[in-house]
C-alpha cells in the first residue's frame, strides 16, 4: 500500500497516517521553499493541501522551484503545482489559490487549515502570516533564505514565540533570491526542513522547533540553533489591534529633484514617489523617450554601480549630458 | 577579556568576515558591543539586527570572558 514505508516507522504507524489524512496545511508561496515542501506533504498523504501563489512560472524559477518544467512557463504556479502534485497523490484534496495573501483574505483562509507553511519571499507577507496566525491561533512554519544561509523556526505554537518576538523591527533591506542569487538547493533544503516540522507537528513526534531558530549555512555546513523567548507584548499587541500592516515601500527625501531608478521591478525597497522614473537598466535603450534630457536627473540603483553604467551608456551612445549618479545607492536618498 | 563574535547574512558581508575574536572592556554589555560593532562596520538598519549571547536571542546581559555573540539580521528570501 501507498504509505507502507512510513507507516513502518514507530512515529507514524496506522494512527499517525490517520492523523496525516485528517490534517490540512496551507502553503503560502509555491516557490523555492514551497515546491519541495508541498511535494513531500503530498507524498506523505496530508489530507488537504492549499497551494497559494499569485505568480506565474518563469524560466529563472526552474533551477530551484522543482515542481515546474519548461512546458509550464507563463502558467500560474498554483495551478501547475496542483496538477503535478495531484498526479503524485490523487487521494488527497489539493486546493489551488491563484492570489496573493492580503489583509482581507488571510484570516478567512487560515481558518480553513491546521498549519500554515511560509514559502514567501518578502517581509510584508511574513508579518502578515504572523499576525493572521496569532488571530486564528495557528502555528506556522517559517523559513527565509539569504544567499547561502537559511533561517527556520515554528512560530505561534503552544504559547511559544512569534516572528515579531524574533524581529520586532523590520528592515527595508529585503533582498530576494532573484536579486542576490541563490543555489537551488538552499531553499530546497529549507523547504524540506519545513515539511519535516509539519510532519512532527501533525504526528506529535520529536521536538518541534518552537522557541528555537535554526540557522543553516550551505557552504560551511555549520548549523546552529539559537533559543528564543516569547515577547508577550508583541503577541498581545496583535490580539488587541489585529493585523498591523508592514510596508517596505518608501519615498525619496527630495520631492523637487528628478530621479531615474534603474533597478529591476522586484527590487526592494520600492520607491513610490511621483518624481521617480522607473526603467530597469536592460530596458533603457528601448525607453529613451521617457528620460528627460534637459533638467538634471539623478540616477540610482541599489549600490551606485549599475546607475554609473547606465549613465556611461546614456552619455556615450545617446548624448545625455544631464545625468548624475547617486554614489551611495538608494539608501542615501530615501526617507528614514 | 575576549569574546567570540559571529556575523550572519548581509552583516557578514558588510563586515567582510563571518567571525572574529575581540578584546573588549570587562563589563561591556551586549547592547554596547552591538553599538560598537555597528559603528565600526557601518552596519545599516541597526534596529532590525538581533543579538544572541551564548545562543540565547534577545538577551541583554553583561558579557563575560569567552562569550559567543551572534549578530543576526532579518532576511526574507525564498
Amino acid at each position: 500500500m501507498r504509505y507502507d514505508r512510513q507507516i513502518k516507522l514507530d512515529v507514524v504507524g496506522i494512527s499517525g497516517q490517520e492523523k496525516l489524512r485528517n490534517a490540512s496545511v496551507l502553503v503560502v508561496g509555491v516557490g523555492g521553499l514551497g515546491c519541495p515542501a508541498a511535494q513531500y506533504l503530498a507524498g506523505a498523504g496530508i489530507g488537504k493541501i492549499g497551494l497559494m501563489d499569485h505568480d506565474k512560472v518563469s524560466i529563472t524559477n526552474l533551477h530551484r522551484q522543482v515542481l515546474y518544467d519548461e512546458f509550464d512557463i507563463g502558467k500560474p504556479k498554483a495551478l501547475v503545482a496542483k496538477e503535478k502534485l495531484q498526479r503524485v497523490n490523487s487521494e488527497i484534496k489539493i486546493v489551488a489559490i491563484e492570489e496573493g495573501l492580503t489583509i482581507d483574505n488571510a484570516v478567512t483562509l487560515f481558518d480553513q487549515y491546521d498549519l500554515i507553511l511560509d514559502g514567501t519571499d518578502n517581509f510584508e507577507t511574513k508579518y502578515l502570516i504572523n499576525d493572521a496566525c496569532i488571530l486564528t491561533e495557528k502555528p506556522w512554519i517559517y523559513a527565509s533564505v539569504y544567499k547561502n544561509e537559511g533561517q527556520l523556526s515554528v512560530f505561534n505554537f503552544q504559547d511559544g514565540p512569534t516572528y515579531r518576538c524574533l524581529f520586532p523591527k523590520t528592515t527595508r533591506q529585503n533582498v530576494s533570491c532573484e536579486a542576490t542569487g541563490v543555489l537551488g538547493v538552499t531553499p530546497g533544503i529549507l523547504g524540506m526542513l519545513q515539511a519535516a516540522e509539519v510532519m512532527k507537528l501533525i504526528l506529535g513526534a520529536g521536538e518541534v522547533l518552537s522557541g528555537k531558530l535554526k540557522l543553516v549555512n550551505i557552504l560551511t555546513g555549520g548549523d546552529q540553533i539559537l533559543k528564543l523567548q516569547p515577547k508577550p507584548e508583541e503577541i498581545e499587541k496583535i490580539r488587541k489591534q489585529g493585523i498591523i500592516p508592514v510596508r517596505i515601500d518608501c519615498e525619496v527625501k527630495d520631492a523637487h529633484k528628478t530621479y531615474l531608478d534603474v533597478r529591476e521591478e522586484f527590487e526592494q525597497p520600492k520607491v513610490n514617489s511621483e518624481n521617480v522614473i522607473h526603467i530597469p537598466l536592460g530596458s533603457l535603450q528601448e525607453r529613451l523617450s521617457e528620460i528627460p534630457n534637459q533638467e538634471e536627473v539623478l540616477v540610482f540603483c541599489q549600490s551606485g554601480i549599475r546607475s554609473r553604467k547606465a549613465i556611461e551608456m546614456l552619455q556615450k551612445d545617446f548624448g545625455f549630458q544631464n545625468l548624475k549618479n547617486v554614489e551611495g545607492g538608494i539608501e542615501t536618498i530615501i526617507d528614514g | 577579556m575576549k569574546v567570540n563574535i559571529k556575523y550572519f547574512g548581509m552583516i557578514a558581508e558588510t563586515a567582510n568576515r563571518s567571525e572574529e575574536v575581540l578584546e573588549v572592556a570587562p563589563g561591556l554589555s551586549a547592547k554596547e558591543l552591538k553599538d560598537q560593532q555597528i559603528r565600526k562596520y557601518q552596519i545599516s538598519d541597526p534596529d532590525a539586527v538581533q543579538l544572541a549571547v551564548n545562543q540565547n536571542l534577545n538577551s541583554e546581559v553583561e558579557l563575560k570572558e569567552g562569550d559567543e555573540v551572534a549578530f543576526l539580521p532579518p532576511f526574507a528570501g525564498g
